[in-house]
């Protein structure tokens, strides 16, 4: 481009990069406007959280005056280790027994989260299978699997909370009188009911977008081969769409996670059996405890973070989907193992043409 | 930046913010201020004539009264305009506005609010509201128990606006045609009147409230409690759940869940599906607010019972019973820059030609002791007589600066009984006095 550009650059980080087009500083500039948005309304305030979480409040008046004296103090990790302590923390009787409030909320967020995301990751493959037929009113089909994606949640949490009323259509239909609004394992099943409706048609959309990608001629190959449909779907149709659905299933696992407005809509706070850590930390904050509030969010993070983490390494969930990155990454690990091989004293260029080789032989017994 | 994987780094964090930190950004809002320790907020230092333009804040105004009201008020008093500042018209939901307004040093310029009778002991506590001196504030011919409600160690910081207590609905219809005269005064008397009219017209249930786990199931529980003669403080603020007195009353309410008196889906009811059900003819007594009256006595078909009800006193164990009070009430916040058009406008606003055009317009219950005995308004509103009594004998929810916790406490103890009835009352109560101790300390 221009030689004065050549010239600032450090030529050794130059070459560390090859596949860089000498173009970052103007791609950093680009970003910086959002990079500074995502700043304000994301980072500061995941950090101001983490800051509050090791403060609390006491809020006890004085028995002459009825006067708070409020003084805010830093407890460090306090309001964290109270939660999980049966001895300090309020202990509620959910579904699971009697526990600490918290660890209660743990496991209903974790119970949800595993049943929800596997019925509607079953039911999103077989709409998007569905939809991704050829016939006639395919497009009516379609509108109508998307139709409970687009309703808001908190709207499909006052419809579904009719439907579940004492005297509400799911008891008409089943012909029982099951409370289904009170607190229990039924409220439980209304929940999931509610949240597998509601988006098991973005897993059928993203897994549709998979779909779409495989080639017919692949399909055509295994009926002369004569697999059969099945043999077809778990060899094929999976394996392709793959990519996609890993995506939307860990889409939908973060956000099944943070689950507040189905729990909140249909059955109200304060309900231990549908009790989440969203709904928990609403629950603290109204009642103005910031650092214990502050602390559940930081705790529902980590485990969002975690659970995103391990998505990404061991399913190898492509998030970012940068094919200049992926090169990047793909030469990085060449150059290791060619120094690796070069410490052992063996020529680096057999081993990483054996990789290859061993790579390719192993596809095409597949 | 110029690294792709930094970039890829930060995307990452960004795409897992949105997904997981939208309730911690929430959480932060009112976190990062720090409060300045309450100084009491008494009535020194306040200067009663300094007036200019204020603002009034309160829940969502579904009767369209408050707006027009206003403007009377500032087509009068050009130079003292007051701004109506509407919440949500869910009350947690204004609670914390004004909760937000107050750690932020009064930015969202509130100066007169709509205070819940509940929030009264925690809004003074930590100095949000400013006391107000009696000799400004002069509360003879209000309600005593609207009062006292706006009181916090025996001072004044609130001034009564609107009241609220519980009547109990009855079907005159069916009670007439089982040959009885006058409505139960026990719960006793209610149930042998029910199963007297259940045993000529099945399938209906005797009574209903509200059950559901929320603010009601607290009033409901309250007049079970207070209605068997028990309280959940005594005079000194001391908790007093675990009484014989107060079992009794529980345990009355656990035994007519149990035989099937209150139905078992009434645990699942709030105010607004209590209402369908006996707007349904499924129900011969319910517990109800006064709001119930007229859309009960609508004749456009969405009420089967219209002109087949009247309204009684709540029964108890051995005579009338409790109501819980509520109702909403006017107070400063620290932060008002014009106290002496807040006192105007509060004065004003409570005074009783108002609260009778309030009431006429939007049917809420006045503090105003006379007006119950306006010939005009119980012609218009014939239950008024009995709301008074109603109101006059009701018992206030506990004044705790906690009192989020203090309900939820409360709601807890009673939800488990509501949903098991056959759970040991006597342990159930030690249970919440226990709590209740460590609330309250």
């Amino acid at each position: 481009m221009s030689t004065i550009t050549q010239a600032a650059a450090p030529p050794a980080k130059r070459k560390k990069n090859a596949l860089s087009d000498g173009q970052g500083q103007l791609a950093a500039l680009l970003l910086s406007p959002t990079m500074l948005v995502l700043g304000v309304v994301v980072i500061i305030p995941v950090f101001l959280s983490i800051r509050e979480s090791l403060f609390f409040k006491s809020d006890a008046p004085d028995p002459n005056t009825g006067m708070v004296v409020s003084s805010e103090q830093f407890v460090g990790l306090g309001n964290y280790l109270n939660a999980f302590n049966s001895a300090t923390a309020d202990t509620v009787a959910g579904v699971w027994g009697t526990m600490p409030r918290l660890t209660n909320a743990f496991l209903n967020n974790m119970w949800f989260t595993v049943v929800c995301v596997a019925l509607e990751t079953v039911l999103g493959v077989a709409m998007a299978l569905i939809m991704a037929k050829a016939f006639r009113g395919q497009g009516i089909v379609r509108a109508a699997i998307l139709v409970p994606w687009a309703i808001p949640t908190i709207v499909s949490a006052m419809m579904w909370k009719l439907i579940f009323d004492a005297d509400g259509v799911a008891n008409k239909i089943i012909g029982t009188k099951i409370l289904w609004l009170q607190d229990n394992a039924w409220s439980q099943l209304a929940i999931i009911i509610a949240d597998v409706w509601k988006t098991a048609p973005f897993i059928g959309l993203m897994a549709l977008a998979g779909l779409q990608t495989i080639d017919t001629q692949v399909y055509e190959a295994a009926k002369v081969d004569g697999a059969s449909a099945w043999r077809q779907f778990t060899q094929i149709t999976l394996p392709l769409m793959k990519p996609a659905l890993v995506v939307a299933v860990l889409f939908r696992t973060l956000s099944t996670m943070a689950i507040f407005e189905l729990p909140y809509g249909m059955m109200g706070l304060n309900k231990y059996s549908v009790d989440t850590l969203s709904t928990f930390a609403f629950v603290e904050a109204r009642a103005t405890r910031y650092g214990p509030a502050a602390a559940y969010s930081v705790l529902l993070f980590l485990l969002v973070a975690v659970v995103a983490f391990l998505f990404i390494k061991l399913l190898g969930a492509d998030v970012i989907g940068d094919e200049e990155v992926k090169a990047v990454a793909a030469q990085k690990k060449r150059r290791r193992l060619a120094a690796k091989a070069a410490a052992h004293g063996q020529p680096a260029a057999s081993v990483g043409g054996g990789g290859v080789i061993t790579t390719t032989s192993g596809e095409g017994q597949q | 930046m110029s690294r792709p994987e930094l970039t890829r780094r930060s995307l990452l964090i960004g795409t897992l913010g949105v997904a997981a930190a939208g309730a911690l950004s929430a959480c932060s809002s009112g976190g990062g201020a720090t409060t300045p320790a309450a100084t009491g907020g008494g009535a020194a230092g306040i200067d009663w004539t300094k007036k200019g333009p204020i603002t009034y804040v309160q829940g969502k105004d579904t009767s369209g009264y408050v707006q027009p009201t206003i403007d009377k008020w500032n087509k009068d008093h050009p130079n003292e305009k007051v701004t109506l500042i509407e919440l949500s018209d869910k009350a947690d939901e204004q609670q914390q506005k004004m909760i937000d307004n107050f750690n932020t040093n009064g930015s969202a310029g509130y100066d007169v609010l709509s205070v819940d009778v509940v929030w009264t002991a925690q809004f003074a506590a930590n100095g949000m509201i400013v006391e107000l001196p009696a000799a400004q504030f002069p509360t003879t011919g209000y309600l005593k128990p609207a009062v006292d409600a706006c009181t916090y160690f025996n001072k004044l910081y609130c001034f009564p606006s609107t009241s609220d207590g519980a009547m109990l609905y009855y079907r005159k219809d069916l009670l007439d045609a089982a040959g009885v005269t006058a409505p139960p005064k026990t719960w006793d008397e209610m149930i042998t009147i029910g199963r007297k009219i259940q045993a000529t017209n099945p399938g209906i249930n005797i009574m209903g409230g509200q059950f559901q786990k929320y603010e009601g199931l607290t009033c409901n529980f309250a007049e079970w409690l207070n209605g068997g003669g028990g309280e959940f403080l005594d005079a000194n603020g001391k908790p007093t759940v675990n009484t014989d007195a107060a079992a009794k009353g529980v345990q009355a309410m656990a035994d007519a869940f149990k035989d099937g008196v209150i139905p078992a889906e009434a645990s699942t009811w709030s105010e607004e599906p209590s209402r369908q059900a006996f707007q349904d003819g499924k129900l011969i007594f319910l517990r109800q607010w006064p709001y119930v009256y007229s859309l009960a006595q609508k004749t456009d078909g969405s009420s089967k019972v219209n002109g087949k009800f009247a309204v009684a006193l709540l029964p108890g164990a051995t005579g009338t019973g409790v109501s819980t009070l509520g109702g909403h009430n006017m107070a400063i916040t620290k932060t008002a820059k014009n106290p002496g058009t807040c006192k105007d406008f509060i004065l004003w606003w409570c005074g009783p030609q108002m609260q009778k055009e309030n009431l006429l317009a939007s049917s809420q219950a006045p503090t105003y002791e006379a007006l119950y005995a306006d010939p005009e308004l119980v012609a218009k509103f014939p239950y008024l007589p009995v709301l008074k009594e109603s109101i006059a004998t009701a018992k206030a929810r506990p004044k705790a600066v906690r009192y989020s916790d203090v309900t939820l406490a409360i709601q807890d103890t009673a939800y488990g009984i509501v949903k098991t009835p056959t759970t040991d009352v006597k342990a159930a109560l030690a249970g919440l006095q226990t709590k209740l101790e460590t609330l309250t300390k």
